[in-house]
């Protein structure tokens, strides 16, 4: 055990020093890494949020909402090819959108063959493309005269992981558009999103441009009907009642508009904020066809209001003094110079596929993180300490060997970390400083068994050769079973947990490399050298 | 010259006592889930959903003042407690009735309240909200955690020695989870994700110490065929008595530091580590050995030579 060839011991060596060239740039700030030439180390510890200041946030896509829209939207085109123009018109009764599928009871059963025919033939025609070879819809009958449209299992797979994927994309836009440092956004889970952005203050207002849908849409107000009317419920066919944005206090207005979307916030194609008569507006460019179709309704509806609806709310609804050919135009409304510039962002970002739902939120003041990072930083010297004076009144010589494997133990972890880029947070600080505690767990072990070796009359070179070979298998079988214990927390485990799971598995394996090979190689360097008689231990 | 704490030939009957020890372990086993019931665990909103705010002011807060106004923005029960020191805080409620929206608010008036009881400047230094899905979901993940730990080392030691092996860790894990939650309940400090954390670290460190001490048993069977088995296992545990206290020794050192200037957000991780410390260490000695005797452990498995040693 004791005798190693040259090229371990170059090894052993080598990773030493690599191990401490990677902590280099954590004694250094940001900018002055930076300017480091190439071949050096630059990868700093990563520290978590909860140390940096920021704010992690866990959103979930409400992908059933998808699904239903989109079923809702069908309901309506299978509502009208049951009354087809120049035709018979087929009755219905109880037509619902219920678990991915549009049900309905024809009245008169012998008409379900024609209604069936009705339905196959409109879902030719809007066949959705998703899946060729598969259909995305299957259309059957059910009971005595029932009749239902149902989305295959796939395209509501489909459908949902296309719809997480767009939110993610369009999350990413909208976050990368507030110009913060760093921000990470990933998928967690099937339908999940974390958001992490260092340095926020304002978790609010991150999060409220993150989940509003921002669904924009031009239609006209519908004229037929005073609000009043439709408020006790005698609201026009086609047209529905919509809340205008909350002004400041007061009781909400409200308007009656046509369903029918002019326009949609699909088609625009540039949203800036700017500023008209010295209120704040935001200034929009459409794509060639939306800009047609623009112009096609202003051209024909000149003198009369239409409405800018925002997520089911009006924005404002201006009357069309002339019409707008030039595919722009302006939205004004009661903006502050914010709410003009976050409207903008949110208009040229696009608007999410399905509504995000706020599952978690932890925000940390970047004073909080920076009293955190000097507390376990402040922890963790004063342990080393008190661990290394220990050391050395246990075993005195052998107790400084052991130091120094624990300072190189210190450095792999610290330069492992930065190198492997994972996060260190607050208890994973806590990490560290225990596998400080327990590293020097495997020369304590050597040491004692010496000391037995020594008592039962063998000489200095044979009780230093039994120590290691001994005591190897323990301590093989004391660091597995801590590696099962980390590698489940870190599997198993949210946030926190994982954080101090890293560091841990981490330090187990550094703490294993140093306290086996690093000390065997000083002892057994020093009893070449030294020849002692016996062990000062 | 190095000073030897632990002296070289301890002779301590620990497994006199293993009688005394086991029930005395039973009892505190058992009271300790019967106090988890009883009294229940301080949950962190991690496990029962909410909303945390950490607030910090220049000059102390009076909490009286600041209970009473909090308590009239009818957000359900509202708890303050002071966070390290005298000016920082931390503020918890339940989660309101509503979206996003209703949160927000929540959090707004909480904090504009608190603005106006507080005379000096605050500053908001943490906000958290757990909805309830993801709170059930760590509630679960942790339960799910600490079992599998115990399980797969469970297994693992019953690979590399014999089921009863296997079975004594087990059951001296189960013993420092149950004595742990424990103090937990009776301290009432609060229990959240970081502390599962700490339970499995303090799984781990006992399952170091109960690995050490078995190892030396089955080295011993080895060695010594004849001797009385509880007899041996004295033997092997004063043999590793002086690595036993000398490690524990350190690991302490190192977490009391931490206990002291690691910070308030993870006192109460080094604070359960502590405790388990302790326990895991008795807990090696005092429940995972003992088992082995109880569980007929038979010698023979680890007699490698007995097939050749035939008698004349």
């Amino acid at each position: 055990m004791l005798a190693f060839t040259r090229w371990q011991t170059i090894l052993i060596i080598a990773i030493c020093l690599i191990g401490l060239s990677t902590t280099i740039p954590n004694f250094f700030s940001r900018q002055a890494v930076e300017s480091f030439p190439s071949w050096l180390p630059s990868k700093q510890l990563n520290l978590g949020l909860d140390l940096q200041g920021g704010a992690h946030l866990l959103f979930e896509v409400d992908t059933n909402a998808v699904i239903k829209d989109r079923l809702e939207a069908l309901q309506d085109d299978v509502r009208n090819s049951l009354r087809p123009k120049g035709a018979d018109r087929i009755n219905f009764t109880r037509m619902r959108v219920q678990n991915n599928a549009i049900h309905f009871d024809v009245t008169d059963v012998a008409e379900r063959p024609r209604a069936l025919e009705a339905v196959r033939t409109l879902i030719g025609n809007t066949g959705s493309g998703f899946n060729p070879g598969a259909p995305d819809l299957e259309v059957a009958t059910e009971g005595q005269s029932g009749i239902v449209v149902r989305m295959s299992e796939a395209a509501v797979a489909q459908r949902k992981r296309a719809a997480v994927e767009q939110s993610i994309e369009i999350v990413r836009r909208r976050v990368d558009e507030l110009g913060t440092r760093e921000p990470s956004i990933q998928r967690q889970g099937d339908d999940r999103i974390v958001v992490q952005v260092p340095g926020v203050q304002n978790a609010e207002d991150l999060i409220s441009t993150i989940n509003t849908t921002a669904q924009l849409s031009f239609r006209m107000v519908d004229l037929t009907a005073s609000v009043d009317e439709a408020m006790r419920g005698r609201i026009p066919p086609g047209s529905e009642v919509l809340e205008a944005v909350d002004a400041q206090g007061g009781e909400p207005t409200h308007y009656v508009v046509r369903k029918r979307v002019l326009v949609s916030g699909d088609s625009l194609v540039d949203a800036q904020p700017s500023f008209q008569d010295g209120q704040a507006v935001v200034s929009f460019r459409f794509d060639s066809a939306g800009g047609k179709r623009f112009a096609e309704a202003t051209r024909n509806n000149v003198g009369r209001p239409f409405a800018i609806i925002l997520d089911n709310k009006v924005i404002s609804a201006p009357r069309i003094n002339e019409p707008i050919l030039g595919g722009s135009g302006i939205i004004s409304g009661n903006f502050t110079t914010e709410s003009a510039n976050k409207l903008a962002v949110l208009l040229r970002a696009g608007a999410l596929p399905a509504p995000l739902k706020i599952l978690e939120q932890r925000t940390v003041g970047p004073d909080l993180g920076a009293d955190s990072v000097t507390a376990g930083t402040t922890a963790a010297i004063v342990g080393t300490i008190a661990v290394l004076i220990f050391m050395i009144v246990c075993y005195g010589w052998f107790g400084l060997v052991a130091n120094i494997a624990l300072i190189f133990n210190i450095a792999l972890m610290m330069g492992g970390m930065s190198l492997i880029q994972a996060t260190l947070t607050l208890p994973g600080i806590a990490g560290i400083v225990l596998t400080i505690g327990v590293a020097v767990d495997a020369n304590v072990l050597v040491f004692e068994r010496m000391r037995e070796e020594i008592r039962a009359g063998k000489s200095a070179i044979a009780a230093a050769e039994a120590g290691y070979t001994r005591v190897i298998v323990t301590i093989i079988d004391t660091n597995l079973t801590t590696l099962i214990a980390s590698g489940i927390m870190f599997y198993l485990g949210a946030g926190p947990v994982k954080g101090f799971a890293v560091t841990l598995t981490i330090g187990v394996i550094t703490s294993m490399f140093t306290s086996v090979y690093v000390t065997r190689l000083i002892i057994a360097t020093w009893l070449r050298r030294a020849r002692p008689r016996t062990l000062p231990i | 010259m190095p000073v030897q704490f632990i002296p070289s030939d301890t002779k301590i009957p620990f497994m006199k006592a293993r009688h005394v020890a086991v029930i005395m372990s039973i009892v505190m086993s058992i009271a300790s889930f019967w106090l988890v019931y009883d009294r229940g665990l301080n949950f962190g909103i991690d496990f029962e959903g909410g909303i945390l705010v950490e607030l910090h002011a220049e000059d102390d807060i009076d909490l009286t003042a600041l209970r009473s106004g909090l308590g009239e923005l009818g957000l359900g029960e509202v708890s303050i407690q002071t966070f390290g020191s005298p000016d920082d805080i931390l503020i918890r409620f339940q989660r309101q009735e509503g979206e996003q929206e209703e949160q927000k608010t929540a959090v707004d008036h909480v904090v504009a309240k608190a603005g106006e009881i507080i005379t000096s400047k605050i500053t908001v230094r943490r906000v958290e909200y757990v909805g309830p899905k993801v709170s059930d979901e760590l509630v679960t993940g942790g339960i799910i955690a600490v079992a599998l730990a115990i399980g797969f080392s469970m297994l693992y030691l019953w690979w590399r020695f014999e089921w009863q092996f296997g079975v004594g860790a087990a059951l001296s894990m189960v013993h420092d989870v149950a004595l742990t939650m424990g103090l937990f309940a009776v301290t009432q400090l609060e229990f959240n994700l970081t502390i599962v954390a700490a339970l499995l670290t303090i799984v781990g460190y006992s399952l170091n110490d109960t690995v050490v001490v078995f190892d030396r048993i089955r080295e011993n069977l080895r060695k010594y065929r004849k001797m009385d088995l509880v007899e041996l296992i004295d033997l092997s545990l004063n043999e590793t008595l002086a690595r036993t206290i000398l490690t524990g020794i350190s690991t302490f050192l190192v977490l009391f530091a931490l206990l002291i200037f690691g910070g308030d957000v993870i006192r109460g991780l080094t604070a359960a580590m502590i405790w388990g410390l302790l326990i895991g260490v008795y807990s090696s000695v005092f429940v995972a050995a003992p088992v082995l005797p109880a569980l007929k452990l038979r010698r023979e498995t680890f007699d490698e030579t007995a097939k050749t040693d035939t008698k004349p």
